[in-house]
């Protein structure tokens, strides 16, 4: 019947128009080129990409966008705020006229796959060229992690460091004089902390859940010393002792807080991070794992009661290294499909290495600044509560994770079994830790 | 001596003349044409052969075989939980919006006063945008804070946590999906409004109650559209992406953009989707030739779904339609 045959045609149009819209998208690419041939002094306009978007973090960086134009009138910077990941990832693919020349990421933990896949393109002719050694320029910590297996493709653009923040008035009220130091120290002053009302919290002392805004795997990671990695590049968290503590105490500290149930329907009405009504704020969580950047959000919020900060506790038997934290950071590169790499260069080399284009950038927005000159600056913001950051950043056992040709899928393959083990749903921890291991080693190969 | 037969040959004016007619008809099909190889011929070619190359958009694609096609039946840890979730959706969501818009269509046609704000209240929310409508859901079904459970506490009925809760998360969908139902009901309150008032009476006068009439009379009449709702459903529901997306993203707390990751699928991988693994492979993870073998095999399944539906038809549809 003819008209069976229309209706069987619209519908296979209208089926394969799934395969079609999925790879429509893919069909024009463009093509990273090695080698910079541009003139840096010749007249030209660079396209910089960012993912700031708060009015203050935007003023500051065109601030210092302007002071870079005024020292290379010949390169003119169109700026474009606010951008996410996801839309820098398919930029840097694609190209053309519209795409950036100089782009910057707050995900650290894509650089393995930037890197291992030339979307930034190789900064270390243009190093050389300018005779700068990161190693000498940049905080140790930094500079390993805006590389990849030797290749470096981004610089740090100011960096994070994590610590830990606590209500002065909640302190004083139950009666803690001091910061906790150790995990022990902190689950006994977490519970002292948390005040119970009905099925919730009238004050919870700490919010453990994996989801709990800054409580990730990774974060709660480097205070344990988590490897990751074995030295074939091999997962290795089932057999590494440090990997299973962090679980493990993740979980005690969770069920001694009321248990996750309890715990992740008070965190699903807590306010919005990045808002005036964080839960920090607002006094309904007394002590918060978090950035530097909270001292000034919460300074800017006009509290009611004073906060302190100090680095993160440390597990009891690596108490030698209270001082450290988790470091993470905005990166920048090159776009590897951009045509004018020289001109890049100089922006880049002006953001990331400039003294005083990163210290007046650091103070603006409350990060740490990322160059070892810029530490030393005595025009760097003097406050204690930011200084404990700068502290925590320089320890010399602060660490991010490893890079991965993968970039942080990883991560987060480990912190989905973190999801599962808090709340009860995977039963047997070791059995767990043998198939994270086992589906990172997959995901790595096949992104090899 | 073999035989040949010879055929006059055509003269050339009638040789032009089927030239013509051939180039007036291929001018006629031109757009059609046009648009079927750029936006269907050509993308389903490429995906096929991007699906056996290793190729992330950088470097020029390299032959890698059957290896993607075993990483994602084999090794990728998203895939079959996705396609679970979007069997799920389409075997649940698409029998449950079908009922409950032919359902709502019914009751609409019935209704002698205030027909017209009946119609509205159940259309406007089809105009929401989704981000928009799924974030609200979100918000109503907080299980720490959202009015829903605070009624469903207040009454002493158990409060589910909703999108939070693995067990919860796709019924909740479900509900999102179903509250924005106005698409099938116009089409549904069309289709019965267009059956023969006759037929009713016939009906009536033989002593059919309100569900014979039903069965023998409203049914055979709407049956064609009921296939098209069916049909329509499974088709976008297999593109089911936004909505699980945003809940997730929204339930989860994790908020793009601040460095920190999102993984699909939260709570659990539970409202992960074929179409959210497919943009995790090929745009996340530039994975092009993994994303373009899971792209395939939903369009083997949606091609699939459509010819069993398209055959079965003739179950319950009538001779003339």
């Amino acid at each position: 019947m003819p008209r069976n045959r229309r209706t069987k045609g619209a519908a296979l149009a209208a089926t394969a128009a799934t395969a079609a819209i999925s790879l429509l998208a893919t069909a024009c690419t463009g093509s990273a080129e090695s080698g910079a041939t541009d003139d840096p002094n010749a007249k030209t306009t660079l396209t910089f990409w960012h993912g700031w978007s708060a009015p203050g973090e935007v003023a500051a960086i065109e601030a210092n966008i302007d002071s870079f134009e005024k020292k290379h009138p010949n390169i003119k910077v169109k700026v474009v705020k606010g951008i996410t990941d996801d839309k820098l990832n398919q930029a840097l693919r694609a190209g053309g006229s519209n795409a950036p020349d100089v782009v910057s990421s707050f995900t650290t933990d894509n650089v393995g796959r930037f890197c291992s896949t030339d979307a930034l393109a190789d900064l270390k002719p243009f190093l050389e060229k300018s005779k700068i050694d990161p190693a000498r320029t940049f905080l140790p910590q930094m500079a390993k992690y805006t590389e990849h297996e030797g290749k470096r493709c981004a610089v740090p653009l100011l960096g994070d460091a994590y610590g830990l923040y606590y209500n002065k008035k909640a302190f004083a009220e139950a009666g803690i004089t001091a910061p906790p130091k150790t995990l022990s120290e902190f689950d006994k002053v977490a519970e002292k902390l948390t005040k119970s009302k009905g099925d919730s919290y009238r004050q919870l002392g700490f919010m453990p859940n994996f989801q709990g805004y800054e409580t990730t795997f990774e974060h709660y990671a480097s205070q344990f010393g988590v490897r990751y990695f074995d030295a074939e590049g091999r997962s290795a968290l089932a057999g590494d002792p440090a990997a299973k503590a962090l679980f493990t105490w993740q979980k005690n500290l969770a069920d001694r807080l009321g248990g996750y149930k309890k715990l992740e329907k008070f965190r699903t009405g807590l306010g919005d991070e990045w808002g005036p009504k964080h839960p920090f704020h607002t006094g309904q969580v007394a002590m918060q794992l978090d950035g530097e950047w909270r001292g000034k959000m919460a300074q800017d919020a006009d509290l009611d009661f004073e906060i302190g900060a100090a680095p993160f506790p440390v597990p009891d038997d690596r108490a030698a290294d209270y001082g450290k934290g988790y470091l993470s950071g905005t990166i920048l590169g090159i776009a590897g499909v951009s045509r004018k790499q020289n001109a890049a260069w100089e922006l880049v080399k002006y953001l990331s290495t400039d003294t005083d284009a990163v210290v007046s950038f650091a103070n603006a927005i409350h990060n740490v600044p990322s160059t070892i000159a810029a530490l030393k600056s005595p025009k760097l913001n003097n406050d204690p509560l930011y200084r404990t950051f700068v502290d925590i950043a320089q320890h010399p056992k602060s660490s991010h994770a490893p890079s991965s040709v993968n970039g942080g899928a990883f991560l987060l393959t480990a912190q989905d079994l973190g999801v599962r083990y808090e709340a009860g749903r995977e039963k047997d921890l070791d059995a767990g830790l043998k198939e994270t291991d086992a589906q990172v080693d997959k995901d790595n190969e096949q992104a090899r | 001596m073999a035989a040949t037969t010879l055929r006059p040959p055509a003269s050339r004016a009638l040789r032009a003349k089927h030239r013509r007619s051939a180039l007036r008809t291929l001018g006629f099909l031109s757009p059609w044409l046009i648009g079927f190889t750029v936006f269907f011929a050509y993308p389903l070619v490429s995906t096929v052969y991007f699906s056996f190359m290793e190729y992330d958009g950088f470097a020029p694609p390299v032959w890698v075989g059957l290896k993607n096609w075993s990483y994602v039946f084999n090794d990728y840890a998203f895939f079959w939980p996705a396609l679970r979730n979007t069997l799920w959706l389409v075997a649940v969501m698409v029998a449950l919006r079908v009922l409950f818009g032919l359902g709502v269509g019914l009751l609409i046609t019935k209704i002698k006063t205030g027909a017209g704000v009946f119609r509205t209240l159940f259309y406007l929310p089809y105009l929401a945008p989704p981000v928009a409508a799924t974030m609200s859901f979100v918000f109503l079904l907080n299980p720490g804070t959202g009015p829903v459970n605070t009624i469903l506490e207040s009454v002493g009925l158990p409060a589910p946590g909703w999108f939070t809760d693995p067990a919860w998360s796709k019924p909740s969908l479900t509900i999102l999906a179903l509250w924005c139902i106005g698409d099938l009901m116009v089409i549904f309150m069309a289709a019965l409004l267009d059956v023969p008032k006759e037929q009713y009476e016939a009906a009536e006068l033989d002593g059919a109650r309100a569900w014979q009439r039903f069965r023998y009379v409203t049914f055979p009449n709407i049956s064609p559209i009921v296939l098209f709702a069916v049909v329509t459903g499974v088709i976008a529901t297999m593109q089911y992406y936004t909505e699980p997306l945003v809940a997730a993203k929204v339930a989860s707390g994790v908020i793009g953009g601040s460095g920190q990751q999102f993984e699909p699928g939260y709570p659990d991988r539970t409202t992960l989707t074929v179409p959210q693994t497919i943009y995790n492979l090929g745009f996340q993870r530039f994975d092009t030739g993994a994303a373009c073998v899971v792209a395939l095999v939903l369009f083997a399944l949606a091609m699939a779904f459509t010819a069993i539906l398209m055959r079965r038809r003739s179950g319950f549809m009538s001779a003339e339609d």
